[in-house]
């Protein structure tokens, strides 16, 4: 439905659970799920709150679109303060969790205070209630999911929860639904472990409704499906490759970060590569991909089945991991291999099998164990502090003790789950963290793709190529082509995709979609269904005030124009070889004028003009 | 002289019979435009969507242009391909 008009707040601290309607009038201005829930986020929380405190809050928020027959509309965020990067945190999940949240009658769930004791949130419909979980708290998403649905007897219950990694406190803990679908990054998962929240499960049989005007909304969904099949990314490349395909564009552009970006191509990238994943292997003939999957709705299902070779020395003991799940996507396979030099597919999707049972986000994990290794190898720490693992690049099985390690927030693994910043300034080598605003980097060197160095240094969640995914115009001609190395232009780039970004988080759609749609494809299926104008240019403005709402935030929590930058790293190591070699990314030539284009002083703030110009919050 | 061509994605069917790793070593003239060594290889033009030589792209109104590679030259093409 569009907006359901209501809120479910739920106060852990003493259990009080109350239904609320949702400010229409804020509806109008953030349209929902990211932007809406942000609005109430900074009416309700000090900036200066600590992530970890019961004064923190939690939201999972839909959009308007979300549950709705629009193609792509699963999604729903989980917006807090986060733990790694002290900024606001907004992380997006699909699968089934947030159309259910939608069908039990609710725009957003908001967490607040701590429970005293381990709890799961039960939503059926109009009836919500807290239920102890002290007997899940210590067990995996996956056997928590598997526990609440024998406890209620319901197989349809969708469950979104925290795994081993949350209650150890690992800092880039994500929140797991549908059992391999994740809010991944930001450490949202280690707010709501903080919170002794174990799980959200849902249970909706309300239905669709709301929609503005009904015939409008069925013809417009079904002429911008018809686009998404007919487009060639879209209706064939994203089904059959997933976003996996990239490994090797990215690779043979030079901008494949390698080796705690030491470098910028890896020389095992095919072996990773979504071609691969389609390739049978020589024990038993199978394919590492099984078939592609879809989340609600979503007439693409660019998602991947997996499985590992049962021979393969991580799960030749442990039949438990010889069936399929989900599998690699391009971020985590990049973080896990390239990354850490690895390049055995199976390792890697089995790491990413362990990241799904207990609620790690892969890029920041595979990100903190490259710079792990680069400690390592420079004799920073030893298999003592290591517990003995031979942490080298392009040690599969090192990878895989540590991924085992972190999952249960054990060992070494406790100390991988600081995060790479935390880590490399413990001991004492803060310029081989790869990491934004303590955020670590995903999949594109901003040496060879210069947009995304500007995109990194001014996302509001720290470094993140969901922000701003400019890599499509830069690499893949998506809307147009611009070279990847040129700086001119990319700040008027840089904003038009995250503004436009914003907006369509904010409507519950995928982002995924706009490898196809433009917001005029997606305004007018907005405007079917949502009270209220929605043009492309309001879509836009939309998204703006949403950027500059978040920006506000993070300067209200202290960060500062100093945070908007990159490691050292890359800027001031040259790409050894490729395209950009010789290359940096020459930060510096693009952000003064990001910050003019933005109507930010010299300092970052805001100015008051700006603040005026989208009616932010005093 | 000889080339490496890289097809990947739905293209990588395309390689000659025996090529590995989406990746074929190839003789061709030196004379070869890109257009030339797609059609050669049965590539709708649609499908060349991103043409990399080296890594480098090669727009599409440059893909006529002859004596276009040199030896040992990498060129690796897809079809419209997306991710994130």
């Amino acid at each position: 439905m569009a907006w359901t008009k209501k809120i479910l707040r739920v106060n852990l601290t003493d259990g009080v659970i109350s239904a609320e309607p949702l400010n229409m009038e804020w509806a109008q201005q953030y349209l929902g799920q990211r932007g809406l829930a942000t609005r109430y986020f900074v009416e309700e929380v000090d900036a200066q709150v600590g992530a970890l405190s019961p004064d923190n809050k939690f939201i999972m928020a839909t959009g308007p679109l979300t549950g709705t027959m629009a193609s792509t509309g699963g999604r729903y965020s989980c917006i807090t303060k986060s733990p790694l990067t002290g900024t606001i945190a907004c992380s997006n999940s699909g699968g089934f969790f947030g159309a259910e949240m939608k069908n039990a009658g609710w725009d957003m769930i908001i967490l607040e205070g701590k429970s005293p004791t381990p709890v799961y949130l039960y939503v059926e419909n109009d009836q919500a209630r807290l239920i102890p979980a002290e007997d899940l708290w210590g067990k995996s998403v996956w056997a928590t999911d598997e526990e609440i649905h024998k406890k209620h007897q319901d197989p349809q219950i969708r469950i979104a929860c925290v795994g081993r990694a949350a209650e150890s406190g690992n800092l880039f803990a994500a929140v797991v639904n549908d059992l391999h679908r994740a809010a991944g990054r930001s450490g949202v998962g280690t707010v709501l472990a903080s919170k002794n929240v174990k799980a959200v499960a849902l249970r909706g049989t309300r239905g669709v409704g709301n929609i503005k005007d009904m015939k409008r909304f069925m013809d417009a969904t079904f002429e911008h499906k018809k686009v998404l099949a007919a487009n060639a990314v879209t209706g064939a490349g994203l089904p059959t490759y997933g976003t996996q395909v990239l490994m090797n564009v990215i690779n043979e552009l030079g901008a494949l970060p390698t080796r705690n970006m030491r470098e910028v191509r890896f020389e095992g990238a095919h072996s990773v590569s979504g071609e691969a994943m389609h390739e049978p292997r020589a024990s038993d003939g199978k394919k590492n991909l099984t078939r592609n999957g879809g989340c609600f709705g979503c007439t693409i299902a660019c998602g991947r089945i997996s499985s590992v070779d049962r021979t393969h020395f991580s799960v030749k003991d442990k039949p438990q991991y010889w069936g399929n799940s989900g599998g690699l996507e391009y971020e985590a396979a990049w973080a896990l291999g390239p990354d850490t030099g690895v390049d055995d597919l199976d390792a890697l999707t089995y790491v990413n099998f362990l990241c799904n049972e207990d609620g790690i986000d892969p890029i920041s994990f595979g990100a903190t164990v490259a710079a792990a290794m680069e400690l390592f190898e420079d004799g920073v720490i030893t298999t003592e502090q290591t517990g003995g693992i031979e942490l080298k690049f392009g040690s599969a099985e090192a990878l895989v003790k540590i991924a085992e390690l972190t999952a249960r927030g054990e060992g070494f693994g406790k100390e991988i789950g600081l995060g790479s910043k935390r880590l490399c300034e413990k001991y004492g080598r803060p310029e081989l963290s790869m990491t934004v605003k303590g955020q670590e980097f995903p999949a594109y060197d901003p040496r060879g793709i210069q947009g995304m160095g500007l995109t990194y240094a001014t996302s509001n969640r720290g470094a993140c190529h969901l922000r701003s995914y400019t890599v499509s115009s830069e690499v893949l001609g998506i809307p147009v082509k611009t070279d990847p190395l040129a700086t001119d232009g990319k700040p008027e780039l840089v904003i038009a995709f995250q503004d436009a970004t914003a907006a369509v988080d904010s409507s519950g759609l995928c982002i995924f979609s706009t490898f196809a749609w433009s917001l005029d494809n997606i305004a007018p299926q907005i405007d079917a269904a949502c009270e209220g104008d929605w043009s492309v240019e309001k879509c836009a403005e939309v998204g703006a005030r949403i950027w500059q709402l978040e920006r506000d935030f993070n300067m209200r929590a202290g960060l500062t124009a100093a945070d908007d930058t990159l490691p050292k790293r890359l800027l001031k190591d040259a790409a050894n070889v490729g395209p950009a070699e010789g290359k940096v990314c020459d930060l510096g030539a693009m952000l003064p004028k990001y910050y003019e284009l933005r109507g930010w002083t010299t300092e970052g703030q805001l100015t008051p003009e700006t603040r005026q110009r989208y009616g932010l919050p005093s | 002289m000889q080339i490496t061509l890289k097809l990947y994605a739905h293209l990588g069917d395309l390689l000659p019979a025996g090529a590995k790793h989406n990746k074929a070593e190839i003789e061709v003239l030196e004379s070869i435009s890109l257009n030339e060594l797609i059609d050669r290889f049965q590539i709708p033009r649609p499908m060349a969507h991103l043409v990399l030589v080296n890594g480098v792209f090669v727009c599409d109104r440059d893909r006529d242009q002859a004596f276009a590679l040199k030896p040992n030259d990498a060129v690796a093409i897809w079809p419209p391909v997306a991710g994130g």
